[in-house]
């Protein structure tokens, strides 16, 4: 029987598929398709975050999705010989997609979409749910919304867990002509990676939340705040929104409402400092991305003075699912006071690095080894870092830890924005805690004196210990440092720097020239 | 005294632009300066067309902004992104970030400075390529990772660099 549409060949645009070659592959398909007189449907998709398979290449068959991978340009020949199109069995053949196991367990709310649909079709988007629950936005008032998003329990998924109803119920009741909503997309947190997919893969889910926002507390222009070291997610977010403008769903009077708001992504500039709040609106401003004292909150003086939504990619991207399906929905995932799903991020030494969305409560074990499948290296994992480089660095013996925002704090750790970074036993860890007042050096913005001053200092004590110079007394002036940095600082930068550092300390004393077991507090 | 005006002269000279970055730079100004919070966007798409901040242009943005030339110079100084002297023709940003260091970028990092004969914020001396430490480029899960101008490299080895470094050199 001929086949009346031509085969739709998916072959992701994500970067880090990119980054793998993903251009290569589909030029390779469909030139080989071409050669053999084979019309095919080449279609770029977001990645399905199974990063260690890309380019995974995926056919559209009457039972579904089949995914080959991962997929180089030399594979290419062998794929069309085994007549992959039609489902042929080849080495590279993973059955369909929706049927693999990384996938199966996973509970996709916020990644709904992403890895499914052409990121930047709005035809897609819509066909897949999109706008649902901004619909229904639109028939509720305000403070609906600002309800709906407080019930669902969902909290700043950035790092601070604040909870995203308050913050905008502040903006809310704040009497003020203009309002803005600010996306933080300064996603520069080593071992995450999901505000990028978001971006590059469905970046309509973040204009459809930052749209949700405005019209929950009347702001009317909205900014996303994008890395310089995101030229990609630039690319597909000033794509998504041009499309978003032409079919009314930006702009004045949206879709036939009362409601007026704009987008625009303004590029930062390769400041860490600036995923900061505070310093994210200053650089906006024009200004140096210097951090604010606190009060005024942005809720109240935020951008401009006025008052500010300023919102994680993913707390943002969030809110439609909140809005179709009802705050109960959302709210019935999670454990203890962290609802909902989190977007964890495994990277550095793992096996099977990429995405996966999970309820709150996972172990850090479940991920490490039955989503991970352990190191990379195939030696032992001897540290996690989770959190970004503000994050503590756990031992072997805290991997049961639950990954929920209370637990974590519990054992003086911090879920951040749910990134996973692992190390194997190759690691020093004394190196790890020098490096992390490097980095704090580096991307100080200068402000206040413990960061400013005390990140250089922290450099010179760990390196006097890694020497061995006055061991004992310079490990006791790197924990008064810290404590300095820790109660003295004006914002996370200097105020976290000193959780890589003392859990390294803690768990590992033996890197820092110390007796094994002798665990200080 | 001699050598303090020959001083000042030369300093004036580097400053100095030509006709065809000042030209830019107006059309840049024109098109940014009624936008909120522009001198952002502005130094981008300066740096985008030209491919540094050049001092020279201090003056004019600050006119245009309502600014001291020193907020201007501070502005540009502040962010990693913005340079102030020409690139090489291609830019290398080696990640040097947790993730990567745990898949052995710094290994990777000595193989690069040594075959490229360059530290990081060096220049190559054919002016091929300039190298930067970037931390983080969301590449995480296939560290170690790298950007060639605005291309993501995942999973890097010594082999790969060597073949990415010698198509950029010839390019």
């Amino acid at each position: 029987m001929a086949k009346i549409a031509p085969t739709k060949v998916y072959v992701p645009c994500d970067s880090s598929a990119l980054s793998l070659g993903a251009d290569r592959t589909a030029k390779a398909i469909v030139t080989e398709a071409q050669k053999r007189g084979i019309e095919i449907e080449l279609i770029r998709n977001g990645s399905r975050g199974l990063f260690w398979l890309e380019p995974l290449v995926e056919v559209g068959t009457d039972k579904g999705r089949l995914a080959y991978a991962p997929v180089q340009p030399k594979d290419v020949a062998s794929l069309f010989d085994a007549d992959f199109l039609n489902g042929g069995a080849h080495k590279l053949n993973l059955g369909l997609t929706e049927e693999l196991t990384w996938l199966k367990k996973q509970q996709r709310l916020t990644f709904a979409r992403v890895g499914i649909t052409d990121p930047v079709s709005l035809e897609d988007y819509i066909a897949y749910d999109g706008y649902k629950g901004f619909k229904n936005a639109l028939k509720l008032t305000g403070a609906e919304i600002v309800k709906a998003v407080t019930d669902s329990g969902l909290r700043g998924r950035g790092g601070a867990a604040f909870p995203t109803g308050i913050k905008w119920n502040t903006v809310l009741g704040c009497k003020s002509e203009q309002k803005y909503i600010v996306c933080n997309a300064d996603e520069g947190d080593s071992g995450t990676y999901s505000d990028r997919m978001i971006m590059e893969d469905d970046p309509f889910v973040l204009i459809e939340g930052m749209t949700i926002a405005g019209i929950a507390v009347g702001a009317t222009q909205g900014y996303i705040y994008l890395r310089s070291e995101y030229p990609h997610a630039l690319k597909s977010l000033n794509e998504a929104i041009a499309k978003a403008e032409k079919a009314g769903y930006l702009g004045e009077r949206i879709c036939g409402s009362n409601h007026t708001f704009r987008l625009e992504v303004r590029r930062a500039a390769g400041a860490y400092v600036c995923g900061e709040e505070t310093s994210l609106l200053e650089s906006l401003e024009g200004k140096r991305g210097q951090v604010r004292f606190k009060p005024p909150l942005p809720a109240i003086e935020g951008l401009f003075g006025k008052p500010t939504i300023v919102n994680n990619v993913i707390s943002l991207a969030t809110v439609p699912i909140i809005l179709d399906k009802g705050a109960a929905f959302y709210t019935n995932y999670g454990m203890g006071r962290s609802r909902g799903t989190l977007p964890i991020q495994l990277a550095g030494n793992v096996k099977q690095t990429g995405l996966v969305e999970l309820a709150f409560g996972a172990t850090l074990r479940e991920l490490l080894y039955d989503f991970g499948g352990g190191s990379a290296s195939g030696r032992p994992i001897r540290a996690v870092q989770v959190g970004g480089p503000l994050g503590a660095y756990l031992p072997e013996s805290q991997f049961d830890t639950p990954l929920d925002y209370e637990e974590f704090t519990k054992i003086w750790a911090v879920l951040g924005h749910g990134g996973i970074v692992a190390f194997d036993d190759s690691v020093d860890m004394a190196k790890m805690a020098r490096y992390a007042f490097e980095f704090c050096a580096i991307e100080s913005c200068g402000k206040c004196t413990p960061c400013r001053i005390g990140s250089t200092r922290g450099v010179e004590v760990i390196d006097k210990i890694i020497a061995g110079k006055d061991h004992s007394k310079n490990i006791s002036l790197v924990r008064d440092l810290s404590d300095t940095m820790l109660n003295g600082s004006l914002c996370a930068l200097g105020g976290m720097t000193p959780y890589p550092v003392l859990s390294a300390l803690n768990h590992f004393p033996e890197d820092f020239g110390l007796q094994k077991k002798k665990v200080a507090a | 005294m001699l050598e303090l005006i020959l001083k000042s002269l030369e300093t004036f000279v580097a400053t100095a632009l030509s006709i065809q970055q000042l030209t830019k730079i107006e059309a840049h100004i024109a098109a940014h300066k009624t936008m909120p919070g522009a001198l952002l966007p502005l130094l981008h798409s300066i740096q985008d067309d030209i491919g540094y901040i050049p001092e020279g242009g201090y003056l004019l943005i600050s006119k245009a902004l309502s600014l001291s030339v020193a907020e201007v110079h501070g502005v540009v100084t502040f962010y990693h992104h913005f340079r102030r002297h020409p690139a090489g023709k291609h830019i290398l940003q080696v990640c040097r970030a947790e993730s990567c260091q745990a898949m052995g970028s710094e290994k990777l990092e000595e193989h690069i400075k040594s075959t490229l004969g360059v530290d990081y914020h060096e220049t190559t001396k054919d002016g091929a390529i300039t190298l930067e430490p970037v931390y983080c480029l969301g590449n995480c899960a296939c560290s170690p990772a790298m950007m060639l101008d605005e291309e993501v490299y995942g999973r890097m080895d010594k082999q790969k660099v060597s073949e990415l470094i010698q198509e950029a050199m010839g390019a």
